[in-house]
């Protein structure tokens, strides 16, 4: 199958404004699913509100367009009906690391076996350029014109400290590496984070003097240092020269752990032992009224 | 465990409403829960806990209550009959996903046991504020069903109803009831398999690779579904959309589709009404109540028969949609109407929409998380017919 | 066996945002009066695909035909 017998062609061309980044994470995305060689009816896409969100009309799998932040519990749902099903879910910063910030580190945390791919463009595209969680400290916003005064998060270090337990980062730049990483990451029996950096030319490149789509994807190049290998424990080395590099982006994989996932160890640890201790007491039950 | 093998004597259980409530949704085919600890309704929690695995069901503690219900209807759309369980506040946070379960037609059981508000109010006391809330409480024109139930045995049956009437309607049916109901131990039969109807999905018998409409209303106003995981793939959003589940902004589609959401509910009363009633045929006060309050209602209402006085009783099981219809047939010859209810009037407001002369409707309240006694209610009637206190 | 390769763009499909054109190795693609891309040199193309990965559109496809 070609990547686009996986588009819902209909509605193409997409929403999503010249230079955006996000048709490239789609595009990746898709890769990825064709490499994989998934069934379509085995894929669900769900996700929050916001331009990342609307990824998920073009893709032709089962898509839930869901809540604002609310994405990944509306997919914890769909995967304890239904452990068998691929679940990916597209999600922008602000969607996953502001208002679905709970839900993304409790996510993490059960290590439920289904992709977030968090597409950060450091800011809110769709309400018109407002700054996001992960927008820099003194850059500029809608809401922020005198420039924001908080630090951004790192989502690769929330994403760790929450314990999930498959963590990239790469860059719409990476396109190539990125398919390669959204595979892995959905391959990964467990809670796959991967970050994207995406550029919005339209409103945080232009309110921040970043140049336009290829100058920003430029930035992305030129700043990216690449992670070591994992080790032995699943985790990479970040080994960054300050010298090197200007404000220096870290890519790659940090950490691919296998750790228990959360389907497969309530099947284990609380149904079956569960159903057979019901079992066995009918059975006693049943004997005993026999006797009587 | 209720099994087909028990004997009649052990089918009869001693329980907490809330515990019921439990029950009840395991009876109905409930296999997945996930909720957020919250007094007055954290037993029907526990107990799932426990229950649930036992029956090949999951039960998930979520990280707050708005992940509680969107967990559920993403269980629901994959296929598997769903509930969460909470109190007032919440329900207040589970509000916008109620909406999305309205507008993406998703069916899901939210029970709420009531307590003391606003906001953190009573969290131990009864209270029945929420009754306007889970009518009104998310945003935009829709309809929405909600059941409530004044004793154990009845409560079972409405929570099973609940269900079939979420699977039938597609859509989320509230289960409202309050603290004294969540927490008062009584006997309750627990009917065998079998017993009570069970309504499960209505799914589409559109065969594979033809085209699909998951959101064209039949004439019922029914939407056969397919569950996510299934042969058709389509889209399910909160966005008004069309009937393959496509955002539009066509004023034809969104007409129609506000239409049916407030239609399919409230043109079907007469399916979805449920109530009991006493002495209604001579009475000239007609008391009408719902929840633990009905319980003081009925108990005043017998005491005064038992000295003559023409007095009957509506007790209300379905709160929306509102049973106007059938409270304005019953109505039609009383004098007076007394609705008591543990709020500053919410249903008393829909009674005096209902009726012919709203001038003969009275409320009969409390609102400080103590329970309205029988003389609360003989002391109005006695005001209302010109008896003095 | 041959093998026939072309660098197919849909029209209707491109923003015109200028990153197939920008990052191509070998100064394959160009921009048209109307903003679009299009295949100006196809002889230097290396066939990387760099394009086709990097089209926020799905409007550039790199086909690679294998006929024996």
């Amino acid at each position: 199958m070609a990547v686009t017998d996986y588009l819902r062609k209909r509605f193409m061309p997409h929403i999503w404004c010249p230079g955006c980044g996000h048709g490239i994470i789609m595009r990746a995305l898709l890769s990825a699913v064709e490499k994989l060689g998934l069934d379509k009816n085995d894929i669900v896409m769900a996700s929050g509100i916001g331009c990342s969100a609307r990824m998920l009309g073009y893709v032709d799998a089962h898509t839930m367009h869901t809540l604002h932040g609310r994405a990944l519990a509306f997919a914890t749902g769909v995967k304890m009906a239904r452990p068998d099903l691929t679940v990916v879910v597209p999600m922008g910063d602000g969607d996953a690391l502001a208002i679905g910030g709970n839900h993304f580190i409790h996510a993490a945390r059960r290590n439920i076996d289904m992709t977030a791919i968090v597409m950060n463009n450091s800011t809110y595209g769709m309400t018109g350029g407002q700054y996001s969680p992960t927008t820099g400290c003194g850059e500029y916003g809608t809401t922020a014109p005198y420039g924001t005064v908080v630090q951004p998060f790192d989502t690769v270090e929330l994403a760790s400290a929450a314990g999930a337990s498959f963590i990239a980062r790469t860059t719409t730049y990476h396109a190539r590496e990125m398919a390669r990483i959204l595979a892995d990451a959905i391959r990964h029996p467990g809670f796959s984070v991967v970050e994207v950096l995406t550029q919005c030319p339209t409103y945080y490149g232009r309110k921040n003097a970043k140049g336009d789509a290829v100058e920003m994807m430029e930035g992305f190049r030129d700043c990216a240092v690449p992670v070591g290998p994992l080790d032995d424990s699943g985790h990479a080395t970040v080994t960054i020269d300050p010298e090197a590099v200007d404000a220096p982006i870290p890519i790659g994989v940090f950490r691919k752990e296998v750790r228990a996932e959360y389907c497969d160890a309530y099947r284990r640890q609380v149904i079956e032992p569960a159903e057979a201790a019901a079992a066995a007491s009918a059975a006693a039950s049943a004997a005993a009224g026999g006797e009587q | 465990m209720s099994t087909a093998g028990q004997t009649e004597r052990s089918r009869v259980q001693f329980l907490q409403g809330n515990e019921v409530c439990a029950e009840a949704a395991l009876y109905a085919g409930m296999r997945y829960f996930a909720g957020y600890p919250i007094t007055p309704s954290t037993e029907i929690a526990e107990r799932l806990a426990e229950r649930l695995p036992q029956v090949g069901g999951s039960f998930m503690q979520m990280e707050d209550e708005i992940g509680s219900i969107c967990a559920v209807i993403g269980a629901s759309l994959a296929g598997t009959k769903s509930m969460t369980a909470t109190s007032g506040p919440g329900f207040s946070l589970m509000q916008e996903a109620i909406g999305y379960a309205v507008m993406a037609e998703i069916p899901c059981v939210i029970v709420d046991v009531q307590r003391g508000g606003p906001s953190t109010g009573l969290p131990t006391h009864a209270s029945q504020g929420d009754v306007m809330q889970v009518r009104y409480g998310t945003h935009g024109d829709h309809s929405i069903v909600c059941l409530t139930a004044s004793n154990h045995q009845d409560l079972f049956g409405i929570v099973v109803d609940a269900f079939n009437f979420s699977e039938v309607f597609r859509t989320p049916a509230v289960v409202l009831i309050d603290e004294v109901v969540g927490h008062m131990r009584e006997a309750v039969r627990v009917p065998e398999p079998g017993e009570l109807d069970l309504t499960e999905r209505l799914l589409t018998d559109v065969p594979r690779d033809v085209d699909y409409h998951p959101y064209a209303p039949r004439e019922d106003d029914r939407l056969p579904m397919s569950n996510f995981g299934g042969v058709h793939r389509y889209n399910v959003t909160g966005l008004v959309h069309d009937m393959w589940g496509f955002p539009s902004e066509k004023p034809k589609i969104v007409n129609d589709l506000i239409h049916h959401l407030y239609l399919k509910l409230e043109n079907r009363k007469q399916m979805l009404t449920r109530w009991r009633e006493w002495s209604l045929d001579d009475a000239e006060i007609v008391l009408i109540s719902y929840g633990s309050s009905a319980r003081s209602a009925r108990h005043i209402m017998e005491n005064r028969r038992s000295v003559g006085v023409p007095i009957g009783m509506i007790e209300l099981q379905t709160l929306w949609p509102f049973p106007s219809e059938m409270i304005r047939t019953k109505c039609r010859h009383a004098e007076y109407i007394v609705v008591v209810e543990m709020n500053m009037g919410q249903i008393v407001h829909e009674v005096k929409r209902a009726v012919d002369r709203p001038e003969r409707v009275f409320l009969s309240n409390r609102v400080d998380g103590e329970m309205i006694t029988p003389t609360d209610i003989k002391h109005l009637i006695r005001v209302i017919q010109g008896k003095g206190v | 066996m041959s093998t026939s390769r072309r660098i197919e763009i849909n029209p209707d499909w491109c923003k015109g945002c200028n990153i197939c054109v920008a990052f191509c190795p070998k100064q394959v693609l160009a921009l048209d009066e109307r903003g679009k891309a299009y295949v100006a040199n196809v002889d230097a193309c290396i066939w990387c695909r760099e394009c086709e990965l990097r089209c926020p559109d799905f409007a550039v496809t790199v086909v690679v035909e294998r006929a024996s």
